[in-house]
């Protein structure tokens, strides 16, 4: 349909007149024939009937039932559109570049990562008339979709074998490379334990700036050189330094609001010059196979939580095997001597932040839902379709958690009988 | 943890730990640093190598005792390089490294004073020329110049890099716990106290350093256009939402959706 508003001036003359015979039949066709109280004026505004609103209650009081369940039924499709349609951005002839260095760990931007991009948000567009643009620089293959919404207005995305794996040597020189292709005005990079942090430091010390580690603040401040000053934690989180923003910034989680209402270019970009070949002195030679169950609970990745559900017990070790999870259990499974103390999961016991949590046959009382809560994907393998926890769940199945189990134990054998035969034609 | 519990070939490795004067985190007084120490910790498990320690700073009572920590660990002496307070220790530690050239240099991730941004390290292997890693978790062989070492990992994950020497390596929370420190010893150790040349700092003087203010806390900020959405947002429990059922499916099936997700997210190995 086209988005052009036709307008007939002898209906809306009618709706406004209202001794006029056809008044109501023209106020229901200019309301979508649903409800006659709306309709848009000649002005553009919308105009309200209130005589024609709420319905007669049982006494012969008119009643107004605002709590918007009726009025939520005929919002048309054009006004629920133009809602959630963010401001979008592009800025074609920035003043300055604001680069960022988000970690990107497991290829999508992380909350810290939008974090950060909210921050270099608020020091390109400090100026409307002269906007900076983000500069997103982004080390391998990645997942992640949604650079505009983030805050991007150029992505830059440096592919190629010498940033597989941990080669904080090679990822330097390039930055370096983009540092004199670009000469953005600021470097951000997040303070994580995932890379960011450490590269952050290498690259401050490369270009020979003193950079703030740990910043959780920045205000403007007319006083300071850069017109930026930020806070910082320092001497192990006991103090706060407060400085003129230098040109590279380390920053904690947090230490800004992330973009939310405006959707940026994410325009790609690519370096004017070719990135130097660097000799490594550091040398990857990949990741060594950790215990699942050696790992502690809090740390763990991949959790496969056991609760009340689980009758084969046999059946639940196997898979966690199988599976290489790090097992963790329920308060009742606990209680019962199946696990030990250790295992148990939420507020009463370990508070986890995995990745993916398998939870089969556990209800979730709400100390085990408290307990998951960073938790990104939450799997649910429970009998009962109504029970907390595959309300919280991004996948639940319902069904004998026994038979799921066994079920998902061939699968996973017989995937990685694929992937040897593979191994083995290669 | 054991004596010497890993002991790998490292005989005739010229280790140096650079250490720094911690901060009880409760009484604020001074102790080792919790890092460094198990710099010094995982330096005296390498079987065969020898070992010293280097502190750059000021001289005085307090800072002698936490020093002394470290001698209380089985180490008999330490160089303290001495300094201006508030200098910058990059020059000096820079010209005593040079000339001791050692092959290993071990330190804690970042002080507990001062300004603890953690980029010494890097510093210090840009001034020398050396490559740094950090997150060192256990050094697991050295031979012909080269070691094997093994770099922690969020998540308890591990990593195996292989490393030219000479080298920086910091350590972290991740690495064996370090050993007790016996007074009789830290009493006997030597502090073999060298005065320097110091250069100070000029940019710390700017600075305002205060307490560590309590960050506040984010709000949870519903954007919605109708009073209804961000009233039932405050004021509703959220229920997860966007979460996908499966029911009646057969046990493959669901077995199926629930490997499909595993793949997806990489957590299977």
């Amino acid at each position: 349909m086209s988005e052009l508003v036709r307008r007939d001036p002898r209906k809306e003359w009618i709706a406004r007149n209202r001794l006029h015979p056809q008044h109501l039949e023209i106020l229901a066709e200019i309301g979508g024939n649903a409800v006659s109280t709306e309709w848009m004026g000649p002005n553009g505004l919308m105009r309200r009937n209130l005589h024609a609103v709420g319905f007669m209650g049982p006494n012969g009081i008119r009643r107004i039932d605002r709590s918007g369940a009726s009025h939520a039924a005929h919002t048309n499709a054009r006004s629920s559109q133009s809602q959630d349609a963010r401001r979008s951005v592009s800025i074609s002839d920035p003043a300055f570049m604001i680069a960022v260095v988000p970690d990107m760990a497991g290829g999508r931007l992380s909350p810290h990562d939008r974090d950060l991009l909210g921050m270099a948000r608020q020091l390109a567009d400090a100026n409307p008339d002269q906007p900076g643009a983000v500069l997103a620089i982004v080390f391998g293959e990645h997942k992640e979709s949604a650079f505009d919404e983030a805050g991007v207005d150029r992505l830059l995305s440096l592919e190629g074998e010498q940033f597989d794996g941990y080669t904080p040597e090679n990822r330097i020189a390039a930055l370096q490379g983009v540092d004199r292709d670009v000469s953005p005005r600021h470097w951000l990079l997040p303070d994580s334990n995932q890379g960011g942090g450490e590269l952050g430091r290498r690259l401050s010390v490369r270009l020979g700036e003193r950079a703030a580690t740990q910043v959780w603040q920045v205000e403007a401040d007319s006083d300071s050189a850069t017109g930026w000053r930020c806070t910082t934690r320092g001497a192990a989180g006991s103090t706060d330094v407060v400085r003129a923003l230098p040109r590279v910034v380390i920053a904690l989680a947090e230490c800004a609001d992330p973009v939310s209402e405006t959707r940026h270019a994410a325009e790609i970009i690519e370096l004017s010059q070719e990135l130097p070949n660097v000799l490594g002195r550091i040398e990857d030679i990949g990741e060594v196979a950790v215990d699942p169950a050696s790992v502690s609970l809090a740390e763990a990745e991949f959790i496969l939580s056991a609760g009340n559900g689980v009758k084969d017990w046999d059946n639940y070790h196997h898979a966690a095997e199988v599976l290489g999870a790090t097992k963790g259990a329920s308060r009742v499974a606990v209680d019962d001597g199946h696990m030990p103390r250790d295992r148990q999961v939420g507020a009463t016991g370990t508070w986890v932040s995995a990745r993916v949590y398998v939870a089969v046959g556990i209800s979730g009382a709400i100390q085990h839902l408290q307990g998951i809560q960073t938790c990104e994907k939450v799997v649910a393998i429970n009998l009962d379709e109504g029970c907390d926890m595959v309300k919280r769940a991004d996948l639940a199945v319902i069904g004998d958690a026994n038979a799921i189990l066994a079920a998902l134990v061939k699968r996973v054998e017989q995937y990685r009988a694929e992937q040897e035969e593979n191994r083995d034609a290669a | 943890m054991p004596l010497n519990a890993e002991s790998p070939g490292a005989s005739g490795l010229n280790v140096a730990v650079l250490v720094s004067i911690g901060r009880h985190p409760l009484t604020a007084r001074t102790r080792r640093a919790d890092q460094d120490a198990r710099a010094v910790e995982m330096a005296l498990s390498l079987k065969g190598a020898s070992v010293n320690l280097m502190h750059a700073g000021q001289h005085d009572s307090d800072n002698e005792e936490a020093i002394r920590g470290y001698l209380g660990m089985g180490v008999e002496e330490i160089r303290l390089l001495e300094q201006m307070p508030q200098a910058d220790v990059v020059p000096v530690l820079t010209d005593a490294l040079r000339a001791s050239a050692p092959q290993l240099v071990l330190t804690g991730t970042r002080a507990e004073t001062g300004e603890g941004s953690g980029i010494l390290p890097y510093l210090l292997a840009e001034a020398l020329g050396w490559p740094v890693i950090n997150g060192l978790a256990a050094v697991e062989k050295v031979e012909k110049g080269v070691a094997t070492v093994l770099q922690a990992l969020p998540r308890g994950k591990r990593r195996r890099l292989r490393v030219r020497l000479p080298a920086i390596a910091t350590v972290d929370a991740s690495a064996p716990a370090a050993r007790q420190s016996a007074f009789g010893p830290a009493r006997r150790g030597e502090l073999d106290v060298q005065p320097h040349a110091s250069e100070a700092d000029p940019s710390l003087s700017q600075w305002q350093i205060q307490p560590a203010r309590k960050r506040p806390k984010r709000l949870k900020i519903v954007k919605s256009s109708s009073a209804r959405d961000r009233f039932k947002a405050a004021a509703a429990k959220s229920d997860g939402g966007g979460g996908q059922t499966l029911t009646d499916v057969t046990p493959e099936q669901g077995a199926e959706a629930i490997f499909k997700l595993l793949r997806e997210e990489g957590v299977l190995r």
